[in-house]
């Protein structure tokens, strides 16, 4: 079953996400008897590329085009069809779905998103999957000839060696591009830790009382090297831009450590952060109902328990 | 202007998920239904454009006959005509595929749906509807305007938001804040009940299927620390929770 994994690229570099995606991909070829190629669209050097090797994929294929998704999928299903891939592999992602998608439509093949575990392939090709916003999980088996798949952040420990991949540049005819879309702008915070990508998130909700008292927050955030999130109601109040808002209709988290700071804990909210390794809960209010899915929690007020933490934090380096 | 607008039916989202039948089958006693949270926010924009604009919306929904309350509802919100392709929605390329029959010899404008269900939340059927009908496919949408043939998005990206011009017909998958959701007046309610509901059979074959679930683990009790003494926390998440 040769696998084709699609990696991210992200300012130059693979994203963090499509590490464990390279290394999936890699265990699943293994697992097969058989081989895996990682497939590379955007900016790179070549020696970043290489650095596949070190997730166990020893071949890059590479196309050098940042062109918009309909390009990105024709170039990902003719790349399945020219190496014979029978399983393409990424990590869960905005784009990764959509290209994923049409890359689906094009090749009449089997989609799995939010994967939690390695395939079993003894008898047929069964994956698990988490649903209901991680309130679930379903075990889900695949038919088709080529079966794509989504795997979810933090499901696989990775393992890195020092080893490199070999880099193949691929040429494609410009000519058939697509130039349906036009990017009119694009507005993005910089600088700023990548929240679906992020180890640590530290989030806010309505109990800190509006945007100008955010900065103990972002303090803690700062001290921590995490990425900021909100509740629904404060990005609703616009308090915090929308890509900040964590839950059942916002971003979806699975970090290691999720701190939450003055949010009640509603069931939407926790559908966002309920693959989060360890949780603590913040909240003046004994009664919150996020304490109940909390690792770690403190009763008292928000402004007097972030400063504390930050200064622990400040004291460990 | 020719709107189609795809909805579910999903249960609740303050549902508590429980499965029967040894596991192998979704617990629908005591559920309630709603349409799809994502794709009530589409229907929302496809009857403020319709209202700008004129033109029509038609609804559908691949889904069994329990789902005509969660269709009779987007007809009292503003659709026109409503159509359900008779089938249990389980995989997304079977759904896909139902979709893009119906839509092809249509010359819908725009096909409109939510970013994903909140039930298997795989979020590629606009996708997928796009490639098989040869026609640009964008999500999470976040704000749609249409001018003539141009359409203009806000697309959202990881960490802020795209702007793109593109040209109807096109697939947008939607979020909010796209518009508010709508609530049917009591003249819509009236008006939805006796519109037809057209039910086609469904043709195509779904390519995977769910065998069983599970519910994840149970959570450990959560451990309460002082507020006074709240710098405490970083050592445990270090040496305890080893995360830091």
């Amino acid at each position: 079953m040769s696998v084709l994994i699609f990696a991210e690229l992200a300012e130059g570099i693979i994203k963090k996400n499509s590490h464990e995606a390279i290394y999936y991909g890699s265990l699943v070829a293994k697992q097969t008897g058989s081989s895996a190629v990682v497939l590379a669209i955007g900016e790179a050097t070549e020696a970043e590329l290489a650095k596949a090797g070190s997730f166990g994929v020893a071949k890059v294929v590479y196309v050098n085009k940042t062109e918009n998704i309909m390009a990105y999928a024709k170039v990902l299903a003719d790349t399945v069809k020219s190496t014979g891939a029978s399983v393409v592999v990424s990590a869960k992602s905005p784009l990764a779905d959509a290209i994923l998608a049409r890359a689906a439509g094009a090749l009449k093949g089997g989609f799995v998103g939010n994967i939690t575990a390695l395939p079993e392939t003894e008898n047929g090709f069964v994956v698990t999957r988490s649903i209901f916003s991680g309130k679930a999980f379903a075990k889900t088996s695949v038919t088709s000839g080529v079966k794509l798949l989504a795997i979810k952040k933090n499901v696989l420990t990775v393992e890195e060696s020092s080893d490199l991949a070999s880099v193949e540049t691929l040429s494609i005819n410009t000519s058939e591009e697509d130039s349906s879309a036009k990017v009119l702008s694009v507005d993005k915070a910089s600088g700023a830790v990548s929240l679906p990508e992020a180890d640590i998130v530290v989030s806010g909700g309505r109990g800190m009382k509006g945007p100008e008292h955010w900065q103990p927050l972002l303090d803690l955030a700062e001290a921590l090297g995490a990425a900021t999130a909100c509740s629904k109601p404060v990005s609703d109040l616009d308090w915090r831009p929308h890509h900040e808002h964590v839950g059942q209709t916002g971003v979806k988290v699975a970090p290691n450590l999720y701190i939450a700071a003055g949010i009640s804990g509603a069931i939407q909210h926790l559908a966002g952060v309920n693959s989060s390794k360890v949780i603590v809960v913040i909240n003046k209010d004994p009664e919150a109902p996020f304490f109940k899915a909390a690792d770690y929690g403190i009763v008292g007020d928000v402004f007097e328990v972030l400063p504390k933490l930050t200064e622990a934090v400040k004291a460990l380096k | 202007m020719k709107i189609l607008v795809c909805i579910s039916s999903v249960p609740d989202t303050t549902s508590k998920i429980s499965f029967e039948e040894g596991n192998t089958k979704f617990a629908k006693g005591g559920i309630q239904y709603i349409i799809g949270p994502y794709d009530d926010y589409a229907l929302a924009r496809a009857v403020e454009l319709k209202e700008a604009n004129g033109g029509s919306i038609t609804v559908l929904n691949v889904g069994q006959a329990d789902t005509e309350a969660q269709i009779r509802k987007a007809l009292a919100i503003g659709a026109d005509s409503a159509v359900r392709i008779d089938a249990d929605p389980t995989d997304s390329y079977f759904v896909a595929s139902e979709i893009a029959s119906y839509a092809k010899d249509k010359a819908f404008d725009l096909i409109l749906m939510g970013r994903e269900t909140t039930d298997y939340n795989s979020g590629v059927v606009h996708g997928i509807v796009g490639e098989l009908l040869g026609i640009p496919s964008f999500s999470p949408v976040m704000e749609l305007n249409v001018e003539g043939s141009k359409v203009f998005i806000a697309k959202e990206i990881e960490g802020g938001k795209e702007k793109i011009e593109t040209s109807i017909p096109v697939v947008l998958g939607c979020q909010e804040p796209i518009a508010e959701w709508k609530i049917p007046s009591m003249r819509g309610i009236m008006g939805a009940r006796t519109k037809p509901i057209e039910v086609v059979a469904a043709s195509a074959a779904a390519l995977t299927a769910v065998i069983s679930y599970e519910l994840p683990p149970a959570k450990g009790a959560v451990k309460m620390i002082a507020a006074e003494d709240a710098g405490s926390l970083i050592k445990l998440l270090q040496t305890e929770a080893k995360v830091l």
